[in-house]
């Protein structure tokens, strides 16, 4: 699956980053990064609490 | 189980509906929202919405097609009116009953208002756009209440040209939140924009020319923002044999009754991270606890987990950024632990007892967030946190 990000929505909350660490990081103003863009079966679980949690809804998991 | 309802159609519904469906749930799944829009957001209505820098359909949480691909019963405009656990329907405004073996409550809250008409609120995407229309340079707009969202409005009017006059009851704008040295540095972010900020003041109700104040003086404005706080929407429920008080309330399972549960705004339940119950209306809160409710709904009474999030939330004035977690209410000490206040670049530490509880940054980066964070997660000791990151204690 692939990952997107709308930075441009991104409050800088870093709870994609509680919940997902090896896939979102956080620039020195706080706005995610993502450090993956495809995620395998093994990591989704953790990237659908990343979406869930979002405040910004600004995560989305994308079929390929 | 095969019929679960979930009432309430905002970020709690919304995560709980959909984290029912991840854990396998495939029976009839009904989402009920008294507003007729699909779920949206929140917290930009007083931000990028009012601001007029997004259209609302920005604020969509999901797309058609992943709303469609949760097969809802999706009941939209149309408010749920009684809750009767004996038989387990939940009757409608439009008269329909929804039998039930699950429910969540996601109910959320509705503004506190004023005596007098005219004024706005703002909780609803059509609140955010009837303000929005009326707020063009040179007006005059009152805002009644200091706290976050009062302010954020306010900011944002201000930056669009218009005269705001703010208007607080307490000494220190939101003083019983977040400490009196850091309620007053964010009051100061108004007065230096030139914000008429006016603290210790009593508005009694809204009249044709603007405010009344306890002491009789009238504040003439074009326009009135009331944001006094909310009340948890629980009337539906009254006669239901739940308790309610001061939210629906529930136990650390988010459990209101067999098979009922609630999250989001609506909910008090006992967070065991704190050892105390509380009712947090934070948009991670709602989520997190919409997912934690959908969870242990389904769950057998012994893999059932406690809901023991640390509350986080954020708030945009002016050119600041404040963030927020843990439990704030009711400490005991305030710390600046990193930064200055008067740099509005600043990482103050909260006491409870003799355990780090809160912690609130503005301008920060997010490491130096996140060390405070765990800190709160973890239950540390104040003394071990503060000692360890600023030499000498303030009292």
């Amino acid at each position: 699956m692939k990952v997107e990000l709308e930075a441009d929505k991104c409050v800088a909350s870093g709870q994609c980053v509680l919940a997902a660490m090896d896939v979102f990081d956080q620039d020195d103003d706080g706005i995610a990064i993502l450090l993956e863009e495809q995620v395998g079966e093994d990591r989704l679980d953790d990237v659908k609490e990343a979406v869930a949690v979002c405040p910004a809804a600004a995560i989305r998991l994308v079929e390929q | 189980m095969r019929r679960i309802v979930v009432v309430g159609a905002s970020a709690a519904g919304l995560a709980a509906a959909e984290t029912l469906r991840r854990e396998g749930y495939d029976g009839t799944l009904t989402l009920v929202g008294d507003e007729p829009l699909a779920p949206y957001d929140r917290p930009p209505l007083s931000k990028q919405i009012l601001a007029a820098e997004w259209e609302p359909e920005r604020l969509a949480l999901r797309t058609p097609d992943t709303l469609a691909a949760l097969d809802l019963d999706l009941r939209l405009g149309v408010a749920a009116t009684g809750l009767e656990p004996a038989d387990r329907t939940v009757g409608l405004a439009d008269g329909s009953a929804l039998p039930y073996d699950g429910l969540v409550i996601a109910t959320g809250v509705r503004p506190r208002r004023l005596p007098g008409e005219g004024a706005h609120v703002l909780r609803t995407l059509d609140d955010a756009l009837a303000l929005r229309e009326r707020l063009t340079p040179g007006r005059r707009l009152v805002v009644v209440g200091a706290g976050f969202l009062g302010a954020e409005a306010a900011a944002v009017a201000w930056q669009l040209g218009v005269h705001v006059t703010l208007l607080e009851p307490a000494p220190v704008p939101l003083a019983h939140a977040i400490g009196t040295e850091v309620g007053q540095m964010l009051g100061q972010a108004h007065l230096k924009r030139g914000v008429d900020l006016r603290c210790g003041v009593t508005v009694t109700e809204v009249t044709d020319a603007g405010v009344r104040l306890g002491d009789g003086e009238v504040i003439e404005a074009d326009e009135v923002l009331v944001a006094i706080g909310s009340l948890p929407n629980t009337r539906w429920l009254d006669g239901s044999g739940l308790t309610v008080g001061d939210g629906v309330v529930c136990d650390e399972y988010c459990r209101a009754a067999e098979n009922v549960y609630a999250a989001g705004d609506v909910a008090r339940w006992y967070n065991p991270l704190f050892g105390t119950s509380m009712r947090i209306e934070h948009r991670t809160t709602a989520a997190e606890q919409g997912m934690a409710a959908a969870r242990n709904l389904l769950a057998a009474p012994q893999a059932r987990k406690p809901f023991a999030p640390v509350p986080y939330f954020w708030s945009d004035q002016y050119d600041m950024k404040i963030q927020a977690f843990g439990y704030l209410r009711g400490h005991d000490e305030v710390t600046v632990v990193e930064g200055d206040l008067a740099d509005s670049r600043f990482v103050a530490a909260y006491r409870s007892g003799d355990r780090v509880t809160g912690a609130l940054a503005v301008g920060m980066p997010p490491k130096a967030i996140r060390q405070w964070r765990q800190a709160i997660a973890t239950g540390a000791t104040w003394h071990d946190s503060v000692s360890t990151t600023v030499p000498a204690v303030e009292s």
